[in-house]
Formats: structure tokens, sequence, C-alpha cells
């Protein structure tokens, strides 16, 4: 009976620990992570952006491959406008191998990709920014050179279907900020698969 | 004479294994009211899950093995699928079928999730798998997947106390 109340105090722990993550006002951590090109793409490339949209995706989790259009869609809509996306896979391809550094070049040839697509070994940068499943949006505003956390949540209300989208959060979100204004709601959940991590 | 009495069997007999394959497709409000707050003696187990989720397909035995246990008494196990509605015929019935699932499954349809989450739980950030565990007087909520022993000692300590 002890034993039983001991372990499920050990979930309720295992909780507390995953829960942790950015907040909307935090400040966000940079990162300078290697693209699927070869190359290194850094939060700070992007010297003339007003912010950045960070999607956390991966290669073959079903709502992830869902918005891999969408994701296009939004960078080519909001780069210009100073928001570009900056994808990160935030598996750990040891748990899942489908989301290796190898299949991430392949997929994002293979949908051609018009954003970066960044391997983040050891989830450093995913596991800081709280990421719990894909694809999970942190919407980051510069402030003084500060990456400033300003969304967190989905993409929009309809993820088996783009046609029938009712509240576009994530592009209400962006055009918010370049009206001046703060994003409402600025968080929002949705339904996705897990981040594959090591237990 | 006596074959067309096999014929009609036969076809009757197909109707129903058709029949039994069906499985509620519920929009959220019907799955809460209906499935999420019974104020029964029953202890309810219920696992959002979907074929494509990798975890949650490997733990689905485990839920199977509770169903198998417990099935003289009030524990009740609900595994609500979050497979898209589009796949109900090609994917859903099909596997449900070929794991010759016991449980009862039910199609989750509701693709506005942002107003449905936290109604599960304030806590669940929409990742599967995850389970809701309630009886009358009491309502647990773990986003993580679990291995048989896990299960039955949450099920044996809210049977215990019921």
């Amino acid at each position: 009976m002890k034993r039983t109340i001991l372990l499920i105090n050990l979930f309720l722990i295992g909780h507390l620990l995953i829960a942790q993550g950015y907040k909307v006002g935090d400040e966000a951590i940079s990162f300078n992570l290697k693209n699927v090109d070869g190359k290194m793409v850094s939060s700070d490339s992007f010297k003339n952006a007003k912010g950045l949209i960070v999607v956390f995706t991966c290669n073959e989790c079903p709502f992830a491959v869902a918005y891999m259009d969408r994701v296009n869609e939004l960078n080519q809509k909001y780069k210009d406008k100073g928001y570009p996306v900056i994808a990160i896979n935030p598996n750990d391809p040891a748990v899942q191998p489908a989301d290796s550094y190898d299949k991430m070049v392949k997929k994002a040839k293979e949908k051609n990709f018009s954003f970066p697509y960044l391997f983040d070994p050891g989830r450093t940068i995913s596991a800081t920014y709280g990421a719990t499943n894909t694809p999970h949006v942190y919407l980051l505003s510069k402030q003084n050179d500060k990456l400033i956390v300003e969304y967190i949540g989905a993409i929009d209300d309809n993820s088996g279907d783009a046609s029938k989208v009712t509240k576009p959060y994530l592009s209400n979100a962006i055009n918010a900020l370049l009206d001046g204004k703060k994003p409402d709601p600025s968080f929002t959940k949705a339904i996705g698969c897990g981040v594959k991590k090591k237990a | 004479m006596k074959t067309k009495i096999l014929i009609f069997i036969s076809i009757t007999a197909l109707l129903f294994s058709f029949r039994a394959k069906q499985i509620p497709i519920l929009n959220f409000n019907q799955l809460n009211n209906q499935y999420l707050n019974r104020q029964t003696d029953t202890v309810y187990i219920i696992n959002f899950w979907a074929t494509w989720c990798k975890p949650c397909v490997k733990e689905l035995p485990n839920f199977e093995q509770i169903t198998e246990k417990y099935k003289t008494q009030k524990v009740k196990v609900i595994l609500v699928s979050l497979d898209f509605a589009k796949n109900y015929e090609s994917v859903l019935i099909p596997f449900i079928k070929k794991r010759n699932l016991k449980s009862e499954v039910i199609l989750l349809d509701d693709p506005n999730s942002n107003e449905w989450i936290d109604k599960v739980n304030p806590n669940w950030s929409g990742a599967i798998p995850a389970t809701l565990v309630y009886s009358k007087n009491s309502r647990e909520f773990y986003e993580q997947p679990f291995n048989f022993e896990q299960l039955d000692s949450i099920v044996k300590l809210k049977t215990n106390k019921k």
C-alpha cells in the first residue's frame, strides 16, 4: 500500500518536472543549431526581423505532417513582414528513429521547406522552451536584442482540415504584434504527438 | 430450403458482424456528458490515444489487460481515439478488428481542441497518450504512457478507497 502511494507520488513529481518551460512574457534563450543544409542557423541570424516564429515539429507525427504546407505558407506570408519561421525538431532520434537528422534533410526536400529546419542535439533548446508536443509554436518578438515570448500554442483550430479553420490563432497573434498589440489569446492548446525523449 | 435458411443465417451473421464493428463518433460535449462524469460505483479509466501514436499503441495491451483482469468488477476502460474522422473506416475500424480490442472504443471527433483540452484537465498539454482515471469521488489525470503494473496499482488504489 505504502509502495503504491510512493509510486503515485513519483508520477506526480514527474508531472511537475514536465510542466516546466516558458510562459508568455518570458525572455527566451537564443540558439545556434544545425540546419538541414548543413549550415548553422542562429536566432540572431535574422538581423532585420521583428521576431521569430519558432515551430517545434518533426518528420512523421500526423499532426506535424498535416501542418507542413501551412507552416510553409506562414513563412512565405510573414517572413517579409519581419516574422520568419524557424522549425526545430524536438524529438530524440534514439527514441524516434524516424526523426534522425538524415531523415529531416529528406523531409525538408520532399516538402520544399522554405524555412530552416534545425536539429536539436540532446533536446537542449526544446526542453528549455518547454515544447511538449508537435507541432508546438512559440512566437517571439525582438526587444532590444532580447527574445520575448508573445504567444505559445497551436497554429489554428483545425489540424485535420485547413479549409475548415475558423480561428487562425498564430496568424492572429502575428497580426496583433504587427499592429503593436498583444496577442489574444496568447496561449492555446492542441492535440498533438508527445515529444519523444528518453524516460 | 435448408440452403435458404443457411444463407439467411449467414447474411444475418454478416450484418451483425458489420454492426459490431461500429463505434460511436462523438464531439467533446457528448463525450463529456456521456462518459466523463458518471456518478456510479464504477472506476472509469479513460485513455486518450490514436492509431498513429506509437507510445499509445504500445500501451494499449496494458489497458486491455485491465479490462480482462477486472471484467467481473466495477472497473471500465474506455479508449477514446483521436484519429482523424476521415480515417474512421480505412484505419481505425480495421485496427480495432485486427487487435480484437475488447475495451469500449469511442472516436472523439472535435477539432477545436483548444476549447476542450482544459475541460479534461487543465494540466494536459494536449500530447497523447493521456489517461483520466475517475470514480464518483475522485479524479486523476496522467500525461504519460503506462506499463501494466503502474496502471494496475492505480486501479487497485481506486477500487479500495471507492
